[in-house]
């Protein structure tokens, strides 16, 4: 019994301490794939470096500084600042450094071109907010050191570019003063600096570029006011528009004094425009203003006159001035036209004749020209060409050079709001799409080297190409419907409004579209991109149809702003229609209702709390009315603490009868004290997650039942005081309170109090268990809890009979207005990250044990066993505990090394994990998102129901020839050994 | 003298046939050899063949005894080694077969080779019961059961 025993032992700790998730350095890139992004260009410098390979130095959007391959369009180097720290400014010092101004003008940093390493970094204080400039004039020295000159926080600020020593500053602490423009004339010490004071008087100061002596500082009022941008049309003259929009005001302020001219815009363009802005641009003698439907160039003729020289009502984008030779400047204009887009590149001074023109083919799913940033190179013949890196309104950056696209980059991918997935289309018979790619002799050749390689006789040339035959194996990437489920569409909805299809094999994009529902139009300004839904998705007996995804968007920022409903055909990309709602979308609840098409029924909440029922077809209406009575919808009210519960009333009572809305009454109302408790978390579970078992069997054959419902929502609350920043309170007075309520009736089923502890708080809810993530200010550590919740009204079904012939009504369906008896069992642990996201694995049938998925501050994904987090690990378990799999406790979470599921990348930015059951059942789809895209399979349980990928059918093939030939020849020698004792 | 094969079953590798069939006209052209008389052979031929199959009668009988009581003796060792690692199960195979005969009473041995295998039966199922294999728990009626279906169905949370 003791060797017995001890041998148990031995096999269990064997098997609990064997990393549970591992990969083989051969096995990267086989199941998964990463790709990495940069997001929506804001400001691109060029390297002019004459050697080495040209580069663009780019900051984006998703506050990442990169700097890129100009002939190819890859990233060389990339950093990801913090949310916190956005960028302001960047520009390229000295020719090799790259200086980089950010969190409002606080931070200047300076990074090497060639690899991206920090060189230095200086924080800059100032007396107040302000905007902020950074220039880096070329040829102000300073002791043969070159000067950065940053205007931020109310504060001029002369840096050395070697060291980012600040060498002197100069305060404008004048309390109205707000700072419009910094200018540092080429060739000149001086720097002006001009700006409005109290909205009517423009300011000018003159400072001394070696010491910031203020030189002069003089002021003229305009009655009229200001509004909106200045924009600088030489280095002494600027533009602005008055308060109205509607008169130009043309400022120079030569030898430091002002004079001015009012030009009203109607004495330029015949018809009344309306309101006018200026477009920033830097193009000297010329400037550009916008109004809802025309853009006009205005050039300025010298004493503030000013002349139209071009009208448009194309969309138009114009770059920043690039300087070509001492007294020339150009800039490139680009029009849209149908699906093509010209590119003009003019002289500032001469608007009507070109130096470059050309026409592009453009995709018309990447929209408009947003940006453009033009650079030069010298041709083989000495003359000047250009090339200009265009941003789109799908956030995707190209690179254009003599009337082609030489690269693109899917920039949009960086900034993903919500994913969700897609079956691909059966393969039929007669129509594969597959290619045929193997004939015998490659598949046979191909066995043999994986035999060779098993029996590790394969020499490395063989194993390089075993390895690319694996990575580039075709069957990954086909186009239909596997029998594992492996292959499917992720669709992914980015900030730009445009849906992607990103097929899971290898992450290619196979469609993507720019929803023209996210369109700006007449009726909708602002649209923004809400959210992702499955609206159809076929199987069984509708299965001619193609899956369908719902995209739910909204005109505009505020809440009660019209929505917009686009349906999107997954197979194709095409959006199959487009809705205009005459009401808002506050909330969409899909419900657990198909109807004959498996096109799911979804309620939409508006924000006068009626219910508005999708689709609005008769059959969808019969099937809700059915149901109608057990439909409920609740709302959680983060800024006044507040959670309600309501229930369908009746049909609408407004004007227009409606027969697919619905009024709603209260039901029910948690209020959470709100100068003590603060909502900063609320999760439920998965809709489509799939539980396996309500029985949980524990020690000695004993059954627990778990509390399985879908109705239920995990609240965390904090102290207000704590909700700020980790260390801003004491432990005394922070806290945490938990909560399980029911959605249905608004019944809190379990309430748990921390003390000393504090947020963020990120959570995951599946099965019967939550898993939270904290801070404890008393420990000075993260903590994770797990509560799990168990039906205790349900434990005393232990008679076998009954069970055995089915005579129990477990199974039988249950009113959550029954009274239920809960009890939980907790239990909290130290871990040593902090989170940025948690999810947990999902598998077709819930069979498979689960994994929790941690994004970590590092940007990587850790996969971490339930296990680790059972309420009922205790410190020396018994046997029969032991034997059940139980952990012995510890204080702290372990972090397996081997289990990080992206393995040596990372996930820059990382936002959201999302996890899809394949259908083996062992299998788990992940796709983590940020900046980066991070793809792979997952096997909580190792794959137990498949052959792993690297077995070798040759290898079993020939085993099973030789056995077969083995048993023949035995057979005939012992045939022949009988006869022969026969005869003896 | 030719090779017998054992009619005897697994019991016997080998058997000597003794009883002379060459009687017969056939052989007779062979010449007996000198100082062999025949006539006396034949006389006790019938009388010797009797008691022979009486002797084979109570070899037979004794033999089945002997296989009935093989499992008693297999009795220690298998719940030995069933404590040792007792997951696998073995298969009697009843020979009784060969020792079908009319005279010989079967019954008895036939009995006790099955109230001796069902004891061991026993055995192993109060075994398997000891190591939970069987399915007498709630435990093992529930593992599979669905989770109840909820009448209600409510959804919502944080507006978009």
């Amino acid at each position: 019994m003791a060797i017995r025993s001890f041998f148990l032992f031995i096999l269990f700790f064997s098997s609990s301490l064997s990393p549970v998730f591992s990969l083989y350095e051969d096995q990267v890139g086989l199941m998964d794939w990463h790709q990495q992004y940069i997001g929506k260009v804001k400001q691109a410098v060029f390297s002019s470096q004459r050697a080495g390979r040209k580069r663009v130095v780019v900051s984006t959007e998703e506050n990442v500084i990169a700097s890129l391959d100009l002939r190819h369009g890859e990233i060389f180097w990339r950093h990801l600042l913090g949310a916190d720290d956005v960028i302001d400014g960047i520009d390229i010092g000295l020719g090799k450094y790259v200086i980089t101004l950010s969190s409002g003008g606080s931070i200047l940093r300076s990074w090497n071109l060639p690899d991206g390493q920090m060189v230095w970094e200086s924080s800059l204080q100032g007396p107040k907010h302000s905007k902020s400039f950074l220039l880096v004039p070329t040829n102000l020295k300073f002791d043969k050191d070159n000067v950065l000159v940053v205007f931020s926080n109310g504060r001029l600020h002369a840096i050395s570019c070697i060291d980012g020593e600040v060498l002197w500053k100069k305060d404008f602490e004048a309390e109205s003063f707000e700072v419009q423009q910094v200018i540092q004339p080429p060739g000149s010490d001086l720097i002006y600096v001009v700006g409005f004071a109290a909205s009517y008087q423009f300011e000018m100061y003159q400072i001394n570029a070696k010491n910031g002596e203020l030189l002069k500082h003089e002021s003229a009022s305009f009655s009229s006011g200001f509004s909106g941008e200045v924009s600088l049309v030489s280095t002494e003259t600027v533009v602005a528009l008055d308060s109205t929009g509607s008169i130009l005001l043309t400022i120079s302020f030569q030898d430091g004094k002002i004079s001015s001219q009012q030009t009203p815009i109607s004495n330029l363009v015949e018809e009344s425009l309306g309101p006018a802005v200026i477009i920033p641009s830097s193009v000297s003698g010329i400037f550009a203003i916008k109004t809802d439907a025309v853009t006009v160039f205005i050039r300025v003729i010298g004493e503030g006159k000013l002349e139209v020289v071009e009208k448009t009502t194309h969309e138009i984008a114009v770059s920043d001035a690039l300087s070509i030779s001492e007294d020339q400047e150009a800039f490139a204009l680009i029009q849209h036209a149908s699906s093509e887009i010209h590119l003009t590149v003019k002289l500032a001074h001469d608007w009507d004749g070109n130096l470059l023109k050309e026409s592009v083919k453009m995709d018309r799913q990447r929209g408009l020209v947003h940006k453009v940033f033009i650079n030069n190179y010298i041709r083989t013949d000495r003359s000047y060409g250009f090339r200009v890196l265009i941003v789109m309104e799908d956030h995707s950056l190209l690179l254009l050079q003599q009337g082609e696209i030489v690269w693109s980059r899917e920039d949009g991918l960086a900034s993903i709001i919500d994913v969700t997935t897609s079956e691909l289309p059966v393969e039929r018979n007669g129509v594969s799409v597959a290619k045929v790619e193997h004939n015998l002799f490659e598949w046979l050749k191909g066995h043999m080297l994986k035999l060779k390689g098993t029996l590790m006789l394969a020499s490395p040339e063989d194993m390089a190409a075993i390895q690319s035959m694996r990575l580039k194996s075709s069957e990954k990437s086909k186009m239909t419907r596997d029998h594992n489920g492996f292959r499917k569409l992720l669709i992914v909805l980015t900030r730009a409004g445009k849906l992607f299809a990103l097929h899971t094999g290898d992450g290619r994009i196979v469609w993507s579209h720019l929803l023209r529902s996210l369109h700006k139009s007449e009726a909708c300004q602002s649209p923004i991109g809400l959210n992702l839904y499955q609206w159809q998705v076929p199987h069984h007996h509708a299965m001619d149809e193609n899956p369908s995804v719902l995209v739910v968007s909204r005109c505009g920022p505020s809440s009660d702003a019209p929505g917009v409903l686009s349906f999107v055909d997954t197979y194709t990309g095409k959006e199959l229609s487009s809705l205009s709602l005459d009401h808002a979308v506050v909330q969409v609840i899909p419900l657990p209702y198909t109807d004959s098409t498996e096109q799911r029924l979804h309620l939409l909440i508006n924000a006068d709390k009626h219910a508005h029922l999708y689709p609005k077809t008769s059959e969808a209406l019969s099937i809700f009315k059915r149901e109608f009575l057990n439909i409920y919808w609740y709302s959680v009210e983060d800024q006044n603490g507040i959670i309600k519960g309501h229930a369908l009333k009746c049909k609408c009572t407004g004007e227009v009868a409606d027969e697919f809305c619905f009024d709603t009454r209260d039901l029910w109302s948690v209020v959470f004290p709100s100068e003590s408790e603060k909502i900063v978390a609320t999760v439920t579970r998965k809709l489509n997650e799939v539980v396996h078992t309500q029985a949980k069997v524990v020690a000695d054959q004993d059954v627990m039942y778990k509390y399985i419902s879908r109705n239920l929502l995990f609240v965390a609350t904090v102290a207000p005081k704590g909700s700020g920043e980790i260390g801003s309170v004491t432990p005394e007075e922070s806290w945490l309170v938990a909560y399980l309520i029911d959605t249905v009736t608004g019944r809190i089923l379990h309430r748990v109090t921390h003390h000393g502890l504090q947020g963020p708080v990120h959570a995951v809810f599946s099965e019967n268990w939550v898993v939270y993530h904290y801070f404890n200010l008393r420990a000075h550590r993260y903590e994770m809890s797990v509560i799990e919740i168990y039906d205790q009204s349900r434990a005393d079904n232990k008679d076998v009979w009954k069970l055995v012939l089915g005579k129990h009504n477990l199974t039988s369906p249950i009113s959550l207005f029954s009274r239920p008896e809960v009890i939980t069992k907790s239990q909290s642990y130290f871990f040593t990250h902090s989170l940025k996201a948690i999810a947990v694995t999902s598998t077709a049938k819930g069979i498979t044990s689960k994994q929790l998925l941690l994004g970590t501050i590092g940007d990587q994904v850790l996969a971490l066993d339930k296990r680790f987090l059972d309420p009922r690990r205790t410190v020396n378990p018994t046997q029969a505990e032991k034997e059940e799999g139980i952990i012995p406790l510890t204080d702290s979470l372990p972090i397996i090394p081997q289990s990080y599921v992206t393995h040596a990348l990372r996930v820059e930015g990382l936002r959201g994990i999302i996890t899809v059951p394949a259908k083996l059942e062992s299998t788990t789809l992940v796709f983590a998102h940020g900046v980066d895209l991070f793809f792979t399979q997952l096997a909580p349980s190792r794959t137990y129901d498949s052959l792993t990928e690297d077995f070798s059918y040759a290898l079993l093939l020939i085993t099973i020839v030789a056995l077969v030939a083995a048993i023949f020849v035995t057979w005939r020698l012992s045939e022949r050994k009988e006869l022969q004792e026969k005869w003896r | 003298m030719e090779k017998g094969k054992g009619v005897l079953g697994a019991g016997r590798r080998w058997a000597v046939d003794f009883s002379d069939n060459s009687t017969a006209p056939s052989s007779r052209d062979i010449p007996d050899p000198p100082g062999f008389t025949r006539a006396s052979v034949d006389q006790d031929d019938s009388a010797v063949s009797r008691q022979k199959k009486d002797a084979e009668a109570n070899w037979k009988a004794q033999k089945a005894w002997e296989v009935a009581q093989a499992p008693f003796k297999n009795l220690l060792m298998m719940g030995f080694m069933m404590w040792m690692a007792g997951s696998t199960v073995h298969l009697f195979s009843i020979v009784f077969e060969p020792y079908k005969d009319n005279k010989v009473e079967l019954l008895g041995p036939k009995l006790l080779f099955i109230a001796l295998n069902l004891g061991g039966l026993a055995l192993g199922v109060w075994k398997l019961n000891t190591l939970g294999l069987l399915p007498t728990h709630a435990s093992d009626w529930v593992s599979s059961l669905s989770p109840a279906q909820e009448v209600e169905y409510s959804g919502g949370g944080i507006p978009l």
